[in-house]
Protein backbone atom coordinates (compact mmCIF):
# COMPACT_ATOMS: atom_id res chain seq x y z
CA UNK A 1 0.00 0.00 0.00
CA UNK A 2 1.42 3.72 -0.59
CA UNK A 3 0.75 6.53 0.48
CA UNK A 4 1.42 9.96 -1.03
CA UNK A 5 1.18 13.32 1.45
CA UNK A 6 0.68 16.52 -1.14
CA UNK A 7 0.76 20.21 -0.46
CA UNK A 8 1.53 23.06 -2.61
CA UNK A 9 5.57 23.14 -3.22
CA UNK A 10 6.33 19.48 -1.84
CA UNK A 11 9.17 20.95 0.70
CA UNK A 12 7.22 21.70 3.94
CA UNK A 13 3.35 20.91 4.51
CA UNK A 14 3.60 17.48 2.83
CA UNK A 15 6.48 16.41 4.42
CA UNK A 16 4.78 17.36 7.97
CA UNK A 17 1.44 15.56 6.59
CA UNK A 18 4.18 12.82 6.41
CA UNK A 19 5.73 12.58 9.61
CA UNK A 20 2.33 12.46 11.17
CA UNK A 21 0.57 10.01 8.54
CA UNK A 22 3.60 7.62 9.48
CA UNK A 23 3.38 8.16 13.05
CA UNK A 24 -0.34 7.41 13.15
CA UNK A 25 0.20 4.14 10.48
CA UNK A 26 2.43 3.05 13.01
CA UNK A 27 0.11 3.36 15.94
CA UNK A 28 -2.59 1.72 13.96
CA UNK A 29 -0.38 -0.81 13.36
CA UNK A 30 -0.35 -0.08 9.77
CA UNK A 31 2.28 -1.04 7.13
CA UNK A 32 2.69 1.12 4.12
CA UNK A 33 5.11 3.11 1.80
CA UNK A 34 4.79 6.51 2.42
CA UNK A 35 6.16 9.78 0.59
CA UNK A 36 5.56 13.02 0.16
CA UNK A 37 6.01 15.25 -2.75
CA UNK A 38 4.28 18.89 -4.58
CA UNK A 39 0.43 18.77 -6.38
CA UNK A 40 2.12 18.95 -10.08
CA UNK A 41 4.08 15.87 -9.29
CA UNK A 42 0.97 13.93 -7.32
CA UNK A 43 -0.82 13.51 -10.30
CA UNK A 44 2.16 11.77 -12.22
CA UNK A 45 2.50 9.13 -9.52
CA UNK A 46 1.51 6.31 -8.46
CA UNK A 47 -0.32 5.54 -5.07
CA UNK A 48 -3.06 3.85 -3.64
CA UNK A 49 -3.95 7.00 -1.55
CA UNK A 50 -3.58 10.57 -1.19
CA UNK A 51 -3.64 12.32 1.58
CA UNK A 52 -4.07 16.11 1.53
CA UNK A 53 -6.21 19.06 2.15
CA UNK A 54 -9.31 20.06 0.57
CA UNK A 55 -7.52 23.37 -1.20
CA UNK A 56 -5.41 21.17 -3.13
CA UNK A 57 -8.04 18.20 -3.32
CA UNK A 58 -9.80 19.95 -6.44
CA UNK A 59 -6.00 20.21 -8.47
CA UNK A 60 -5.99 16.55 -7.60
CA UNK A 61 -9.41 15.41 -9.72
CA UNK A 62 -8.91 12.84 -12.09
CA UNK A 63 -6.28 10.76 -10.20
CA UNK A 64 -6.33 7.10 -9.58
CA UNK A 65 -5.99 7.10 -6.10
CA UNK A 66 -8.03 7.55 -3.60
CA UNK A 67 -8.33 11.08 -1.93
CA UNK A 68 -8.12 11.75 1.87
CA UNK A 69 -8.70 15.14 3.46
CA UNK A 70 -6.84 16.61 6.52
CA UNK A 71 -7.55 19.93 7.31
CA UNK A 72 -5.51 20.26 10.65
CA UNK A 73 -2.18 19.05 9.39
CA UNK A 74 -1.17 19.14 13.35
CA UNK A 75 -4.26 16.66 14.14
CA UNK A 76 -3.01 13.81 14.95
CA UNK A 77 -6.93 12.49 16.09
CA UNK A 78 -8.15 13.60 13.07
CA UNK A 79 -5.17 12.11 11.21
CA UNK A 80 -6.08 8.95 12.36
CA UNK A 81 -10.17 8.86 11.92
CA UNK A 82 -9.59 9.73 8.48
CA UNK A 83 -6.83 7.32 7.68
CA UNK A 84 -9.02 4.49 9.33
CA UNK A 85 -12.04 5.51 7.49
CA UNK A 86 -10.80 4.92 4.16
CA UNK A 87 -8.13 2.21 4.85
CA UNK A 88 -10.76 0.21 5.97
CA UNK B 1 18.69 27.11 13.17
CA UNK B 2 16.37 30.18 14.50
CA UNK B 3 13.18 29.13 16.20
CA UNK B 4 10.88 31.79 17.62
CA UNK B 5 13.67 33.95 18.89
CA UNK B 6 12.29 36.73 20.56
CA UNK B 7 13.50 38.93 17.39
CA UNK B 8 11.25 36.58 15.62
CA UNK B 9 8.38 37.03 16.78
CA UNK B 10 5.90 40.01 16.53
CA UNK B 11 2.39 40.33 18.19
CA UNK B 12 -0.65 42.53 18.05
CA UNK B 13 0.30 42.89 14.01
CA UNK B 14 -2.19 44.98 12.20
CA UNK B 15 -2.37 43.61 9.09
CA UNK B 16 -5.52 44.08 6.27
CA UNK B 17 -4.98 40.82 3.58
CA UNK B 18 -3.51 37.64 3.36
CA UNK B 19 -0.59 38.92 1.09
CA UNK B 20 0.35 41.99 3.99
CA UNK B 21 0.15 39.30 6.78
CA UNK B 22 3.16 37.01 4.99
CA UNK B 23 5.07 39.87 4.38
CA UNK B 24 4.86 41.14 7.57
CA UNK B 25 6.16 37.16 8.73
CA UNK B 26 8.67 37.14 5.65
CA UNK B 27 10.18 40.53 6.94
CA UNK B 28 11.12 39.74 10.40
CA UNK B 29 13.10 36.52 8.82
CA UNK B 30 14.82 38.85 6.10
CA UNK B 31 15.47 41.40 8.85
CA UNK B 32 17.36 38.66 10.38
CA UNK B 33 19.16 38.13 7.56
CA UNK B 34 17.83 34.47 7.24
CA UNK B 35 16.12 34.60 3.89
CA UNK B 36 16.62 37.21 1.15
CA UNK B 37 13.87 39.09 0.06
CA UNK B 38 13.40 37.48 -2.80
CA UNK B 39 12.44 34.70 -0.46
CA UNK B 40 9.38 36.79 0.55
CA UNK B 41 8.12 37.44 -2.96
CA UNK B 42 8.49 33.78 -3.37
CA UNK B 43 6.03 33.05 -0.41
CA UNK B 44 3.89 35.52 -1.62
CA UNK B 45 3.70 34.10 -5.45
CA UNK B 46 2.77 30.35 -4.01
CA UNK B 47 0.17 32.01 -2.15
CA UNK B 48 -1.44 33.43 -5.38
CA UNK B 49 -0.46 30.40 -7.35
CA UNK B 50 -1.35 27.31 -5.21
CA UNK B 51 -3.73 29.39 -3.01
CA UNK B 52 -4.28 29.04 0.47
CA UNK B 53 -3.05 25.54 1.41
CA UNK B 54 -0.96 26.58 4.08
CA UNK B 55 -3.51 27.43 6.37
CA UNK B 56 -2.71 24.30 7.86
CA UNK B 57 -4.40 23.97 11.16
CA UNK B 58 -7.72 26.46 12.84
CA UNK B 59 -6.26 30.36 13.01
CA UNK B 60 -2.33 29.00 12.09
CA UNK B 61 -1.03 29.77 8.90
CA UNK B 62 2.84 28.89 7.30
CA UNK B 63 4.05 30.56 4.63
CA UNK B 64 6.60 28.95 2.79
CA UNK B 65 8.49 28.73 -0.47
CA UNK B 66 11.28 26.69 -1.67
CA UNK B 67 14.77 26.83 -0.27
CA UNK B 68 16.14 27.81 -3.32
CA UNK B 69 14.58 30.73 -3.34
CA UNK B 70 16.33 32.98 -0.72
CA UNK B 71 16.99 30.52 2.16
CA UNK B 72 19.98 31.58 4.70
CA UNK B 73 19.03 29.91 7.67
CA UNK B 74 16.59 27.42 8.63
CA UNK B 75 13.98 29.53 10.59
CA UNK B 76 10.31 29.97 11.84
CA UNK B 77 9.17 33.70 12.68
CA UNK B 78 5.30 34.44 14.12
CA UNK B 79 3.00 36.92 13.62
CA UNK B 80 0.16 37.08 15.98
CA UNK B 81 -2.63 39.55 13.59
CA UNK B 82 -4.22 42.17 15.96
CA UNK B 83 -7.35 41.35 13.85
CA UNK B 84 -8.14 37.59 12.52
CA UNK B 85 -7.86 37.74 8.45
CA UNK B 86 -10.24 35.25 6.15
CA UNK B 87 -7.29 33.14 3.84
CA UNK B 88 -10.29 31.61 1.79
CA UNK B 89 -9.46 28.23 3.55
CA UNK B 90 -12.57 27.40 5.04
CA UNK B 91 -11.92 24.94 7.47
CA UNK B 92 -9.21 26.68 8.78
CA UNK B 93 -10.27 30.13 8.67
CA UNK B 94 -9.97 33.21 9.85
CA UNK B 95 -6.22 33.13 10.25
CA UNK B 96 -4.95 34.54 13.81
CA UNK B 97 -1.15 33.35 13.53
CA UNK B 98 1.42 33.06 10.73
CA UNK B 99 4.01 31.63 11.01
CA UNK B 100 7.09 32.27 8.15
CA UNK B 101 8.96 29.06 7.37
CA UNK B 102 12.40 29.58 5.74
CA UNK B 103 12.96 26.28 4.25
CA UNK B 104 16.41 25.07 4.04
CA UNK B 105 17.64 21.85 2.38
CA UNK B 106 19.36 20.44 5.26
CA UNK B 107 19.13 18.42 8.25
CA UNK B 108 17.86 21.42 9.95
CA UNK B 109 14.84 21.61 7.42
CA UNK B 110 13.81 17.98 9.60
CA UNK B 111 14.73 19.27 12.78
CA UNK B 112 12.39 22.59 12.48
CA UNK B 113 9.20 20.82 11.28
CA UNK B 114 9.61 18.34 13.81
CA UNK B 115 9.32 21.49 16.33
CA UNK B 116 6.28 22.90 14.83
CA UNK B 117 4.83 19.64 15.10
CA UNK B 118 5.24 19.71 18.32
CA UNK B 119 4.71 23.15 18.99
CA UNK B 120 1.48 23.06 17.14
CA UNK B 121 0.27 20.09 17.90
CA UNK B 122 -0.36 21.59 21.32
CA UNK B 123 -3.62 22.98 21.95
CA UNK B 124 -2.56 24.66 24.78
CA UNK B 125 0.32 26.42 22.85
CA UNK B 126 -1.61 27.81 19.93
CA UNK B 127 -4.01 29.31 22.24
CA UNK B 128 -1.16 30.73 24.37
CA UNK B 129 0.08 32.28 20.97
CA UNK B 130 -3.19 33.32 19.75
CA UNK B 131 -3.73 35.65 22.99
CA UNK B 132 -0.42 36.11 24.56
CA UNK B 133 0.39 40.10 25.27
CA UNK B 134 4.12 39.40 25.50
CA UNK B 135 6.81 37.11 24.33
CA UNK B 136 7.22 35.70 27.77
CA UNK B 137 3.92 34.00 28.24
CA UNK B 138 4.85 32.02 24.95
CA UNK B 139 8.42 31.20 25.64
CA UNK B 140 8.46 27.89 28.12
CA UNK B 141 5.75 26.63 24.72
CA UNK B 142 8.83 28.06 22.66
CA UNK B 143 11.63 26.52 24.71
CA UNK B 144 9.45 23.13 25.74
CA UNK B 145 10.18 21.81 21.91
CA UNK B 146 13.64 21.67 22.35
CA UNK B 147 13.55 18.38 24.23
Amino acid sequence: MKLLCVCGLGQGTSLILRMNVEQVLSELGIAADVEHTDVSSASSMDADFIVTNRELADSLAGVNAKIIIVNNYFDRVEIKNALVENLK
Amino acid sequence: MKFLEPNLVALNVKANTPEEAIRRAGQLLADQNHVDHSYIEAMVESYKNNGPYFVLAPQVALPHARPEDGVKEASVSLVQLAEPIEFGNKPNDPVKLVLALGASNNNEHLEILRKLMVLLGNKEAIEKMINAKTYEEIEIFIRGVEA
